[in-house]
């Protein structure tokens, strides 16, 4: 569904250039979720706006269903943008608009009537669980909440796509798990394929089907996620998940030493 | 006491009365153009930016040029040197109508710089969200940078009043009437002291009210942090 043939991203040109991807080739299918993993500044984020184009590929391509769009621009760019939701770390909600009007923005952008926009925008809100919200603004919600919101605005022009940035780095972990249930229901029920970039391990075990581990701006391992983690090769990816159990197994003679466990910081990172 | 006051209304009211009318006017006329005015240029400082929107080094520094030339000349230079051109434009360069050029010439600039710093202050992730969308430059600038930062607009617009407020009384010592000008020629001139600081008392109460009438109109439409 998603392919990248050889892709490079540079920033600067010439002797100061500095590459920031090197050589992607990945392979997304159709129905999956598919996890980009790797530290901050691995690249993750620019890989994944070359998808909706929000970064432009230096060499190489982007091909999505069979069509190559690396130079896609004007109306077609538009219109690749209207098939391919994306949600944010910092949920990016307008803050001058209601929770409807955020919702319908993707579709006022698209010049839909709004008996319809509104329409569609209340049955977002109804399954997405926030029934009733519509009317408030977006300083009144709760942090997993405002994802709802934008999460429900990501599917307003009924993607086939959906980017996921870092949708719970900024989430506490009760909300995290609720927000990748969402993700993944919305996922199976309405046929969005999903590419979730992630630093966390746990968020990539919960929901992705594949994983590709992206370090220095070059994917160094990728599989399906249980054998993956299981049997990593990459030193990178070893070491990420011998913190993970370092980091549980210190949790767990915590908890057994008090009794109770934090819930904040309980979320494997 | 009161038939002091009484006497001074009988003599003097309709006139600062007269001059209250005309310094809104002023001031009114030349705020509302020079938005007309500085909107789009603070819009295009923005956009032409690096790393902005539609980056364009050419457009960003001439305007940038043209709008610190604008700033930095003193207004009562402007008022005289513009006196042919506002001939030209309004057949006089005496009275409201003469003011008005010079003071919308003096505040657009003005303006591009705060619409500029208001747009400045959206955040990137939200140009980004509606990139995303598939937004337009134009739908961006209309949808996003302008509806975002209205509040921050309106609190720009009750500055900028307030200054041509000022600058109006300025206006008033070449003679363009208004509270400035009475204040001028009974106060300075004829040294009629119960005039001018009447005046004064008049400009000093119109400026709290129009910056409290911008103050809780930002605060009306602002759902940032409720």
């Amino acid at each position: 569904m998603i392919q990248f043939e050889h892709l490079h991203k540079s920033y600067g040109e010439g002797r100061e250039a500095h590459e920031v991807l090197h050589d992607i080739n990945l392979d997304i299918r159709k129905g999956e979720v598919f996890g980009i993993l790797g530290s901050s500044g691995a690249g993750k984020s620019t890989l994944v706006r070359c998808i909706n184009l929000l970064e432009r590929p230096t060499k190489g391509k982007v091909v999505i269903d069979g069509k190559d769009v690396t130079d896609a621009s004007g109306a077609r760019l538009a219109e690749l943008r209207s098939s391919i939701g994306m949600i944010f770390q910092n949920f990016s909600l307008f803050q001058q608009r209601t929770v409807l009007r955020n919702i319908t923005f993707p579709l006022e952008l698209n010049h839909v009537a709004k008996a319809e926009r509104t329409a569609r925008a209340e049955k977002l809100l109804d399954m997405v669980g926030l029934a009733g919200y519509g009317d408030r603004y977006p300083s009144q919600l709760s942090g997993g909440q405002q994802q709802r919101v934008a999460i429900a605005r990501a599917l307003a022009n009924n993607p086939s796509i959906m980017l996921c940035d870092e949708a719970t780095s900024a989430l506490d972990s009760t909300t995290t798990v609720q927000i990748l249930d969402l993700l993944r229901r919305i996922n199976r029920e309405m046929d969005v394929t999903m590419v979730v970039i992630t630093h966390s391990l746990s968020v990539a075990r919960s929901i992705c089907d594949r994983v590709a581990m992206i370090d220095g701006g070059r994917i160094v391992e990728e599989g399906e996620t249980e054998a993956l983690f299981a049997n990593p090769q990459s030193d990178i990816l070893k070491a990420l998940i011998a913190s993970a159990n370092a980091q549980n197994t210190r949790r767990a003679d915590e908890a057994d030493g008090t009794g109770r466990s934090d819930t904040k910081n309980s979320e494997v990172k | 006491m009161t038939a002091v006051i009484q006497e001074f209304i009988n003599e003097y009211g309709e006139l600062l009365l007269d001059g209250t009318w005309e310094t809104l006017v002023m001031t009114i006329v030349s705020t509302l153009v020079a938005y007309v005015i500085g909107i789009p240029v603070g819009v295009l400082l923005t956009i032409s930016g690096p790393g902005a929107l539609r980056p364009n080094r050419v457009l960003h520094t001439v305007l940038g040029w043209i709008v610190n030339i604008g700033r930095s000349i003193p207004f009562i230079i402007l008022l005289v040197a513009m006196i042919p051109l506002t001939r030209l434009l309004m057949g006089t360069s005496l009275g409201v109508a003469g003011a008005i050029p010079p003071l919308i010439v003096s505040a657009a600039p003005f303006v591009g710089r705060m619409v500029e710093q208001s747009l400045a202050e959206v955040d990137d992730g939200l140009i980004e969200a509606a990139q995303s969308f598939g937004a337009s430059t134009w739908q961006v600038v209309t949808k996003v940078l302008l509806f975002e930062s209205l509040p921050s607009l309106v609190r720009g617009a009750a500055i900028t009043f307030i200054n041509l407020f000022g600058y109006s009384a300025m206006a008033g010592t070449v003679g363009a009437g208004g509270l400035g000008d009475i204040a001028i020629r009974y106060g300075y001139q004829r040294y009629q002291y119960d005039v001018m600081v009447v005046s004064v008392v008049l400009c000093v109460i119109l400026v709290q009210i129009f910056q409290s009438l911008g103050n809780v109109l930002a605060r009306r439409i602002d759902h940032h942090s409720r």
